[in-house]
C-alpha cells in the first residue's frame, strides 16, 4: 500500500500535468481513471527507486531499464554498451527485485520516453487492456508462476497476448530457465497463412535460402531445385540478393514465380532486398508474394535500417492490394536479432534482449506471415559463444510466441564466433521441442552470399524424424504428389530426380 | 561386406557447376555421409583460422601500385581479441593514427578517399585490394579526379573510413574491407562507399558493393559499381539507401538470359505463363 501525501499529489501534477495523460491512449472514462492512477502510484514507485535486500545488502537499481538490463543473463553486448550486472550477485538481486515488480508497473514506466520513440508510442497506444486483465494483479514472479501452471493453456496464452507488453514478455524471460523458455513456448500456438498454412501442432517449416554470391540464376535455381528435393521451402522460398537494384531483384521475383506457378507448389516467394526496393516492383507489377524487412525495436535503429511505422503500413497494405495469397492473408516477413539496436547505436542504455522483444511489437502490429530471429549472425560482440545464442534464440523464441507472432529462427553463428555445429544442433532440438515455426534450410549449412553458418536441410529432416514433425500439411502433400517424401513423411528421393524433375533444363547443356 | 550401399548419392551433383553452394550431399537416412561432414568440419576450422591471421602491411604496401602516397593507421582497438569484442573501437581511429592523417588534410577537398581496412579477413584483403585499387584508380585518374592519400586500417571496421574522411578533408570515401570469412569463401572482399561522412551517420549512409572474389564479384563489376555510386551521389548530395543502384545489370550468362531463368522446367516448356 502506498501512502501519497498532498504534497505528493502536487508535485505529480506540476511534472506531469494533463500532458503526459494525454499521451495515454485513453478510451473511456474508467480506463482512465485507472491508467491515471497506474501512472501516479508508479511515479511514487519510481522516486523511491527499485530496491532489495538479499544477503544482507540492499541492492538499488535508479530506474526500470537499469533494472532490466541489470537482470539479463550474462551476453557481451550488454557487457559493450555498459548495462549489464557487474557481480553474479547483482544479476541475481536484480532478477529478484523484477520478480516482485507488479506487470502494471510496465504501462506506465516506459523504458523509452514515449515523446522520443514511436515504437514506445506503438506499443502504449495498441495495449490491449482487457486482454491484459487475467494477469493484471500478478508481479513478474506470478506471471512466470501463472505460465508454467495448468491454468496457462494454449488458449489461455493465446487470449492474453494483446495485453501483453514486449517489455512485460522480456521481463518474465529474464526470470525463466531454458526449460521454462521451452515449455511455455511450446503451449503457444501461433498459425498464419499464405500459399500454405504455418505453424499447426505437429509441424515443423523451413525457409529455402537459395543465395547466390552474384545472384547468379542459374546456381539459385540449383540451390532451390537441391531444396525442393530434400523437402525443403514450405515457409517460404527467399534469396537474399547481392545486388539492391531493381531490375536484378525483380528478374529474381520472376524466377521465383515462375517455378512456384509451373510446378504448382504450394509455398510463397521473396526476394529480401530493402522494403523500398520490394515496393519498387511490386509498384511496377513485379510479383510480390510476400514483403520483407529488417525491422529493431526503437524508432532510432528502426530509422538505420532506413524504415519508420509508416512505411511499413504502405507497403503491407501495397501487398495486400495484389491479393496473391490463396489460404491467408499474411503478407510480412520480419527479421531480427538481438544487437541491432546497439549496433545502431540506438538502444538508449536499454539491455539487447529488451530491445528485441520491442521490435516484435513492432512486428505483431503488421500481422506477419513470419517472424525470423537471425540470432547468431550478428557475431560475437554481441553474442559471445554457443551457450549465449542458445540462450538468446530460445528467449526470442519464447518472447515472439508469447506476443502471438509466428516465431522461427535462424539457428546460426558466424567464422568469428566462438561456436560450432554441436551448438546449432543443441540450439536446433531446444527449438523443435519448443514447437519453433519455420528454421532455414542451405545447402549443407554454408550460406555462400551472406558468409555464415545456418541449419540445412539435412538438419531439417534430423528434426523431423527425432521429433515426428511435418512440413505444412499443404507443402506436405505437394511433397508426396512429387515423389520427393513418402507416406509416411519421410524423405523418398534416392539417387535419381523424381520423374516430375527428370527431364530439367538446367541438366543439359546450356 | 562393403558399408557402400549406406550412402545415397545424388545424381544432380553435376549442378555443382552452377554454384559453389554444397549441393547434392547425399544421405544416410536423413542425416551427412561421413565423407561430407568432415569436409565440412575442415572447413569451418579453416575460416576460424582466417580470422585471426594478421595483415602483412609491407606486403600489402609494396603490392598496391599507386601514385598516392600510403598512410598505415591503426584502429583505437588495439588487438584482434579486443577488436572481436569492442566493435565501437573498431570504428574510430587512434589518437596517433589521427594526428598522423592530418598531415594530409587538404583546404581545398578531395574528390574522394580510398581506405583499406583488414577487418574480419586479412587474406581477402591481401589477395584482392591491390588489384581492386589500380582498377579503380584507372577510373577516376582518367577524370582528373583529385585522390587523397590511401589509408591503411589495422583491425578497423566499415566506420572508421568516416573519420578518415575527415580528417583528410574528403567529399567521400570508399572503403575496402576484408568480409567476415564464409565456409567457401575465407577471402571475400567488400566496399562501403558512404558521401560525405557526418558524426552522426549509420549504415543506412552507406552504400556496400560484397562478394569481391575469385567466384564472386570480379573487380571490373565492383569498380564500375563504385563509379556509378560516385557519381550518382554526386547528383543527389548523399549515399545509402536514397542512393538506389539503378545500373543496369550485367548480364554475364547470356544463354541464361535466353532461356528467361526456365532452368527448372522440361526442356521445351519454357513459356511464361
Amino acid at each position: 500500500m502506498i501512502l501519497a501525501s498532498i504534497a505528493d499529489v502536487a508535485a505529480y501534477h506540476r511534472e506531469f500535468g494533463l500532458h503526459h495523460l494525454r499521451q495515454i491512449n485513453v478510451k473511456s472514462k474508467k480506463e482512465r481513471s485507472v491508467k491515471q492512477t497506474h501512472t501516479f502510484i508508479n511515479w511514487i514507485n519510481q522516486r523511491m527507486s527499485y530496491s532489495i535486500s538479499a544477503g544482507g545488502v540492499t541492492w538499488q537499481f535508479p530506474d526500470l531499464k537499469t533494472l532490466m538490463a541489470k537482470a539479463t543473463p550474462l551476453r557481451s553486448g550488454d557487457q559493450l554498451a555498459g548495462v549489464c550486472a557487474e557481480t553474479a550477485q547483482e544479476r541475481v538481486a536484480a532478477q529478484m527485485t523484477l520478480a516482485e515488480l507488479p506487470l502494471k508497473a510496465f504501462l506506465n514506466d516506459v523504458i523509452i520516453p514515449y515523446e522520443d520513440d514511436e515504437v514506445t508510442r506503438l506499443i502504449i497506444d495498441t495495449h490491449c487492456f482487457s486482454s491484459f486483465k487475467p494477469v493484471s494483479t500478478y508481479t513478474v514472479g506470478d506471471f512466470r508462476n501463472w505460465l508454467l501452471s495448468e491454468q496457462a493453456t494454449t488458449h489461455s496464452l493465446m487470449s492474453i497476448s494483446k495485453g501483453i507488453t514486449p517489455e512485460m514478455a522480456a521481463a518474465v524471460s529474464k526470470i525463466m530457465r531454458v526449460q521454462d523458455l521451452i515449455l511455455v513456448a511450446q503451449k503457444c500456438q501461433v498459425v498464419t497463412a499464405f500459399r500454405n498454412t504455418i505453424g499447426l501442432p505437429g509441424t515443423m517449416s523451413t525457409r529455402l535460402q537459395p543465395n547466390h554470391p552474384t545472384d547468379d540464376p542459374t546456381g539459385i535455381a540449383a540451390s532451390i531445385l537441391d531444396g525442393l528435393l530434400y523437402g525443403s521451402g514450405d515457409a517460404v522460398i527467399g534469396i537474399n540478393p547481392a545486388s539492391d537494384n531493381t531490375e536484378a531483384v525483380s528478374n529474381l521475383l520472376f524466377m521465383l514465380n515462375d517455378i512456384i506457378e509451373h510446378y504448382e507448389i504450394p509455398t510463397q516467394s521473396c526476394v529480401l532486398a530493402h522494403i523500398t526496393t520490394q515496393l519498387e516492383a511490386a509498384n511496377k507489377g513485379v510479383p510480390v508474394d510476400l514483403i520483407f524487412q529488417s525491422i529493431a525495436g526503437t524508432q532510432a535503429a528502426n530509422k538505420s535500417f532506413g524504415i519508420d511505422l509508416g512505411l511499413l503500413y504502405e507497403c503491407k497494405d501495397a501487398a495486400l492490394s495484389l491479393n496473391r495469397g490463396t489460404c491467408g492473408n499474411n503478407v510480412m516477413y520480419f527479421e531480427t536479432g538481438q544487437g541491432s539496436a546497439l549496433s545502431a547505436n540506438a538502444h538508449h542504455g536499454v539491455d539487447q534482449q529488451t530491445c528485441e522483444a520491442r521490435a516484435y511489437g513492432v512486428a505483431r502490429e503488421f500481422d506477419p506471415l513470419l517472424v525470423n530471429t537471425v540470432v547468431g549472425f550478428i557475431g560475437p560482440e554481441y553474442l559471445y559463444n554457443g551457450k549465449q545464442i542458445s540462450r538468446a534464440g530460445l528467449e526470442d523464441h519464447f518472447c515472439g510466441k508469447l506476443l502471438g507472432l509466428p516465431m522461427g529462427c535462424d539457428i546460426c553463428y558466424t567464422n568469428h564466433a566462438d561456436a560450432d555445429q554441436d551448438d546449432m544442433d543443441s540450439l536446433l532440438t531446444q527449438l523443435a521441442t519448443a514447437g519453433v515455426n519455420f528454421i532455414m534450410g542451405i545447402p549443407g549449412s554454408d550460406d555462400i552470399m551472406l558468409n555464415y553458418q545456418t541449419t540445412s536441410f539435412h538438419d531439417a529432416l534430423y528434426a523431423r524424424q527425432a521429433f515426428g514433425l511435418r512440413p505444412s500439411p499443404e507443402f506436405e502433400k505437394w511433397l508426396q504428389k512429387m515423389d520427393i517424401f513418402n507416406e509416411q513423411g519421410r524423405i523418398k528421393v534416392a539417387s535419381e530426380l523424381p520423374p516430375p524433375f527428370s527431364d530439367i533444363t538446367l541438366l543439359k547443356d546450356l | 561386406m562393403s558399408a557402400k550401399h549406406l550412402e545415397i548419392k545424388n545424381k544432380w551433383a553435376e549442378l555443382s557447376r552452377f554454384t559453389d553452394a554444397r549441393i547434392a550431399l547425399g544421405r544416410v537416412g536423413g542425416s551427412l555421409p561421413t565423407s561430407q561432414l568432415l569436409s565440412f568440419q575442415f572447413d569451418h576450422a579453416n575460416a576460424q583460422d582466417a580470422v585471426h591471421i594478421p595483415l602483412d602491411c609491407e606486403q600489402l604496401i609494396s603490392d598496391l601500385d599507386t601514385k598516392q602516397p600510403k598512410v598505415l593507421l591503426k584502429s583505437k582497438a588495439e588487438n584482434r581479441a579486443q577488436y572481436l569484442q569492442r566493435p565501437d573501437y573498431g570504428r574510430k581511429l587512434s589518437t596517433e593514427s589521427l594526428e598522423k592523417l592530418s598531415q594530409f588534410y587538404n583546404k581545398e577537398r578531395y574528390d574522394i578517399a580510398f581506405a583499406i581496412a583488414d577487418g574480419l579477413s586479412s587474406i581477402a584483403v591481401q589477395r584482392h585490394a591491390p588489384n581492386m585499387m589500380s582498377t579503380m584508380l584507372s577510373h577516376f585518374e582518367r577524370k582528373n579526379t583529385r585522390i587523397a592519400p590511401i589509408s591503411i586500417i589495422l583491425q578497423g571496421r566499415v566506420a572508421v573510413g568516416d573519420d578518415i574522411a575527415r580528417a583528410l578533408n574528403a567529399k567521400c570515401i570508399v572503403l575496402l574491407i576484408g568480409e567476415r570469412p564464409g565456409l567457401s569463401s575465407p577471402d571475400s572482399l567488400g566496399i562501403y562507399f558512404t558521401f560525405d561522412p557526418k558524426p552522426d551517420f549509420n549504415d543506412a549512409n552507406r552504400n556496400c558493393i560484397s562478394n569481391i572474389r575469385d567466384g564472386g564479384l570480379s573487380y571490373s563489376e565492383a569498380a564500375a559499381k563504385v563509379v556509378y555510386l560516385t557519381t550518382e551521389s554526386l547528383k543527389i548530395g548523399k549515399s545509402g539507401v536514397d542512393l538506389k543502384d539503378n545500373m543496369a545489370p550485367v548480364i554475364e550468362n547470356d544463354a541464361a538470359a535466353a532461356l528467361e531463368n526456365k532452368f527448372l522446367f522440361p526442356i521445351g516448356k519454357t513459356d511464361r505463363k
